[in-house]
């Protein structure tokens, strides 16, 4: 099994590895990071591989590219389950776990249309809470809650 | 408190309910007192409230301040297009408090963020409308002799009824039991429900509104709204439901108190309103005294 991984998705030489995503919410870790708009980096990903705690994960990898932390902060959302492994010269010389923040600001958008911050430019101030053991944002302005399903990242 | 905005209940302690309720007390004595003198409370009221902007409007008259604003938006530079952020910064210049309703939720916040003075919240969209339930509060403590320990029965449009929601909050501190009684479409959202288990306070859940009100101490009445309804069938079915009549309150306990936070379509009919337990209009008034005594207490004059 561990030599199939290796050969589906090829080793970098320096950058990042974000391993365990949940294989669903695949392709909004790509887009939050904006990897769907990158042009200098080498960027290959893999998905659907078996796993013990999520059944379904998927891997991204990107060549020369090592993240900030509110960059990281934007993936608690959606993959709070996520590693990251920082690659230098093949080998992994730091890992980070995504920390779920206790407060977001300016990443996402409240699902609430009658909300302020819908109708005038203001940045967005989530507490994060847990709702039914899923990451959850309250508003700090209109106190409504957005829960996974209704979350929309501010690109 | 003082130089503090008042924009949501929880922005307040128990300690500091009790101590509004205690100068609201005072104020009820004693209701004009020139302490506002020299002052200018602005009421900014983005959508029209008469009850809300009147009450507010005469606490401060009887406190010998003035009072400044407009009592909706098309007659404010809103309707030139300019920013929540603008009008609130530019009124802060003009005024030592700001009182604000606005029909989008999470904008008195916003306002008490950019603010210069302090502001308080008179209503944003569904969403928080604290005087309310400070005066809601002050209600129950008059007529009860007490906040702690009392059956609370609340009836009608429970799943989007912000007083109802602010008040279970606000007594959350006091040990109440509650009853509630709603069609099932408009039931207690669970978040509240969740928050009164956590808490470790007890309630019930009916459909039916007579049989439920016997041993109650307090009787709070909401509007049930044809709009809430998907399907106007079930409006249909339920609208006579929960109205309360003048007959239902035989058998019901001598100290037992009806509010409603108003206005009032038809949800209590009017042969209640001459009974001794009717209690919605001078509950009105104890938003005077009430609102009184948060705006002394943010101006620090209290």
């Amino acid at each position: 099994m561990k030599e199939d991984k290796k050969l589906s998705v090829s080793a970098i030489q320096n950058g990042t590895v974000i391993d365990h995503i949940p294989a669903q919410n695949l392709f909004n870790v790509i887009s939050i990071l904006g990897l769907d708009q990158i042009t200098e980096n080498l960027v290959t990903f893999g998905t659907n591989f078996k796993s013990d705690r999520l059944g379904r994960k998927a891997i991204i990898k990107v060549s020369d590219k090592y993240f900030k932390d509110i960059e990281i902060n934007k993936i608690a959302l959606v993959a709070p389950t996520a590693k990251l492994n920082i690659i230098k010269d093949f080998e992994v010389v730091e890992k980070r776990e995504v920390i779920v923040p206790s407060e977001i600001v300016g990443i996402a958008r409240c699902m609430n249309p009658k909300c302020i911050t819908n109708n005038e430019h203001i940045v967005t101030k989530f507490k994060v809470i847990d709702k039914n053991g899923n990451v959850a944002l309250k508003c700090s302005y209109c106190e409504k809650i957005t829960d996974q399903q209704h979350l929309q990242i501010i690109r | 408190m003082k130089n503090k905005s008042l924009v949501s209940i929880d922005d307040y302690s128990k300690e500091d309910y009790i101590e509004i309720l205690r100068v609201a007390a005072e104020f009820e004595k004693n209701p004009v007192q020139n302490i506002l003198e020299g002052r200018v409370v602005a009421t900014l009221f983005f959508e029209p409230s008469t009850r809300t902007r009147l009450s507010f409007e005469s606490a401060v008259n009887r406190l010998g301040g003035r009072v400044i604003g407009f009592t909706d938006s098309s007659s404010s530079s809103v309707s030139k297009g300019e920013s929540l952020k603008d009008t609130i910064l530019t009124v802060s210049n003009y005024s030592d408090l700001i009182v604000m309703r606005h029909p989008l939720e999470g904008s008195a916040r916003y306002a008490s963020e950019v603010a210069t003075v302090p502001v308080i919240n008179a209503g944003d969209g569904a969403n928080q409308h604290p005087t309310q339930c400070l005066l809601d509060l002050y209600s129950i403590q008059k007529t009860q002799g007490t906040l702690e320990n009392l059956k609370i029965s609340m009836v009608g449009d429970l799943k989007y009824g912000r007083t109802v929601h602010s008040l279970i909050m606000a007594m959350s501190y006091f040990n109440p039991t509650f009853i509630f009684i709603a069609p099932d479409e408009l039931k207690m959202p669970e978040e509240y429900k969740l928050f009164l288990d956590k808490k470790g306070i007890k309630y019930e859940e009916h459909t039916e509104l007579a049989e439920n009100i016997k041993d109650s101490d307090i009787l709070y009445m909401t509007r049930v709204q044809r709009e809430r309804f998907a399907d106007p069938l079930e409006y249909e079915k339920v609208k006579n439901v929960y109205i309360l009549k003048n007959k239902m309150l035989d058998g019901t306990k001598d100290n037992l108190k009806i509010l409603h936070p108003l206005p009032r379509v038809n949800e209590i009919n009017t042969d209640v309103d001459t009974n001794h337990k009717a209690y919605y209009f001078p509950q009105a008034l104890n938003g005077v005294f009430t609102r009184q005594a948060i705006m002394a207490k943010i101006l620090g004059l209290k």
